[in-house]
């Protein structure tokens, strides 16, 4: 009987015990694996559990990506700044805590070591051309003036391009041209996305995804 | 972590940013004691309804001059003259990769002369080339274009002047008689150099009001601190003061020289969207912070600033916040 009794309340308070933990520092892997339960999905569903997204389905990588960026998009798909009908009810479904964490978590990850994707001879001489040198009649500058060398990302503002699919970057082009997107700073992709047709967004876009993935810069 | 020390770390996070981009905001006003107060007298509009327009044309007189396009590079020959012209070119965008014996500081020559020294108003080069030889007052003489090209590598890139038959000149040089191909030599064309011309303070500028355009317009790229931001060891976006950027004797560290080269072409990709006092006033910020010392230092810098330095728009000699600029700034590290 008593020791029934010390049983159940052992449980009873690890319960307690494990609950007020997960409060306090949320869980990022288990959110990536299984959720929060409280409607979002879990991350690794879409984006994999090594964080390097699904090219074909143009699910983004997220493994190696700045933390600070990872948590604005987060706050952005909440906030409506970032317009997505996948990712608005999973953001809003996470409290500050969790997006931080995550955001931490997938920072953490190795850059997956993901095969380019090949670029067609046209694609790779005018998405070069944008990529390296820009449009600058339109005052559009090299994708790389900001993105860094091949796109490898500089800082908390300027994400890697390398490493995602031609999809999901030409995906983000046409949301800043529509408005869908609109939490870059300065207005800067905004501006840069208006000024290119289709046929740019597509060389481009294939471009980048041709490059070999490469560890985010914007440390000395 | 407790929940309540986590929820300061947050708030403590999310309030790191405007902090950084604030201190410095007690700073004030400077200008050269001796010096009267900029011109009133000026006034180019603000011309914000030009964004994303090349601003050549609005300033009065360009019209007059003629409109030159350069050839694009899909047209450098494909013989031993094109190969000395793409050696310039990249010479050009990545100067401390490929003149590194012959750069002092982080700077390359296309942080300046913007799309690779092509672009109206950001001092192209194809303009460039048809303008020399030319008295310049800087030094008192006639220079050719090999010694403004020295002139660049002695002051904006902080290094040392190339020989004149050298790889590096031989090849700066080409690329820039090849950008200029077809264009009339010995006159002015639309969109050469910036656009000084008429473009003068609405108000004199302000440091204060330039720290606050600064860290809402330009530290996103150049950073809260200036230094830019370098990746793998090169830097993506150029430090603005400091030891890895340009000494006082370039002319970028001239107030109305910078104030023009800010107002045409910066935000970078969002020249033009910056209010003409917006543009002085972060010039004038920008060029009150300690940078390399110019090497014409006498070893005095009042008297160094009374040979070289004697103009309004020139820091150099003046003491902002208990500090006399031109003391210059430890060496660079390579």
């Amino acid at each position: 009987m008593m020791g029934i009794q010390r049983w159940l309340l052992a449980t009873i308070w690890l319960a307690l015990a494990t609950g007020a933990a997960g409060a306090a520092t949320p869980d990022a892997a288990q959110i990536v694996a299984a959720g929060n339960g409280r409607g979002a999905l879990p991350c690794a569903s879409c984006h994999g559990a090594d964080g390097a997204g699904q090219a074909a389905a143009g699910f983004p990588r997220l493994a190696g990506l700045d933390a600070a960026y990872l948590q604005h998009q987060l706050d952005s798909f909440a906030d409506g700044t970032r317009t997505n009908a996948t990712m608005a009810p999973v953001a809003n479904a996470l409290d500050a805590a969790e997006r931080h964490a995550l955001a931490a978590y997938y920072a953490g990850l190795p850059v997956p070591a993901a095969p380019p994707a090949p670029a067609t001879d046209g694609d790779r001489a005018l998405g070069g051309q944008l990529a390296l040198r820009g449009l600058w009649d339109k005052q559009v500058p090299g994708c790389v003036q900001c993105h860094g060398p091949r796109g490898v990302g500089v800082g908390a503002h300027f994400p890697p391009l390398t490493g995602q699919s031609a999809t999901y970057i030409a995906s983000q082009l046409r949301d800043w041209q529509q408005g869908k997107r609109k939490n870059d700073p300065l207005g800067l992709m905004q501006h840069v996305a208006s000024a290119l047709d289709e046929a740019d967004i597509k060389a481009v876009s294939a471009w980048f995804a041709a490059q070999p993935a490469a560890a985010t810069g914007g440390q000395p | 972590m407790t929940p309540a020390s986590r929820i300061a770390a947050i708030v403590l996070a999310a309030a790191a940013l405007p902090l950084a981009a604030c201190s410095g905001g007690h700073e004030s006003a400077a200008s050269p004691a001796s010096d009267k107060s900029p011109s009133a007298m000026s006034v180019t509009p603000a011309t914000s309804a030009t964004a994303g327009v090349p601003r050549a044309a609005d300033t009065a007189g360009a019209h007059a001059l003629p409109v030159f396009t350069p050839p694009p590079e899909s047209a450098i020959p494909d013989d031993p003259f094109g190969d000395l012209v793409r050696k310039g070119r990249d010479i050009f965008m990545y100067t401390p990769r490929y003149a590194k014996e012959y750069v002092g500081n982080g700077l390359s020559c296309q942080n300046c002369h913007l799309d690779a020294g092509r672009l109206p108003n950001s001092a192209p080069m194809w303009a460039a080339y048809v303008r020399y030889p030319r008295y310049r007052a800087k030094n008192d003489k006639v220079n050719s274009f090999t010694e403004r090209l020295q002139g660049c590598f002695r002051f904006s890139m902080n290094g040392k002047a190339p020989a004149p038959d050298s790889e590096v000149i031989q090849a700066l040089t080409a690329y820039s008689y090849w950008l200029a191909t077809g264009a009339p030599t010995g006159k002015d064309l639309a969109g050469f150099g910036y656009p000084t011309q008429g473009f003068e303070p609405p108000q004199a500028p302000s440091r204060a009001r330039g720290q606050q355009v600064f860290a809402s317009q330009c530290a996103l790229c150049h950073g809260s601190d200036g230094q830019g931001q370098k990746v793998a060891g090169e830097f993506v976006f150029p430090p603005l003061w400091g030891p890895e950027s340009f000494n006082w004797g370039a002319g970028m560290g001239n107030v109305n020289n910078a104030a023009a080269f800010i107002k045409a072409n910066m935000p970078f990709s969002r020249g033009g969207t910056l209010t003409d006092q917006q543009a002085w006033d972060v010039a004038m910020y920008m060029d009150s912070h300690e940078r390399p010392q110019d090497p014409r230092f006498d070893g005095n810098v009042a008297s160094t600033r009374k040979q070289h330095h004697d103009s309004k728009w020139s820091l150099y000699g003046v003491e902002v916040d208990g500090h006399l600029l031109g003391t210059g700034t430890p060496a660079h590290e390579p």
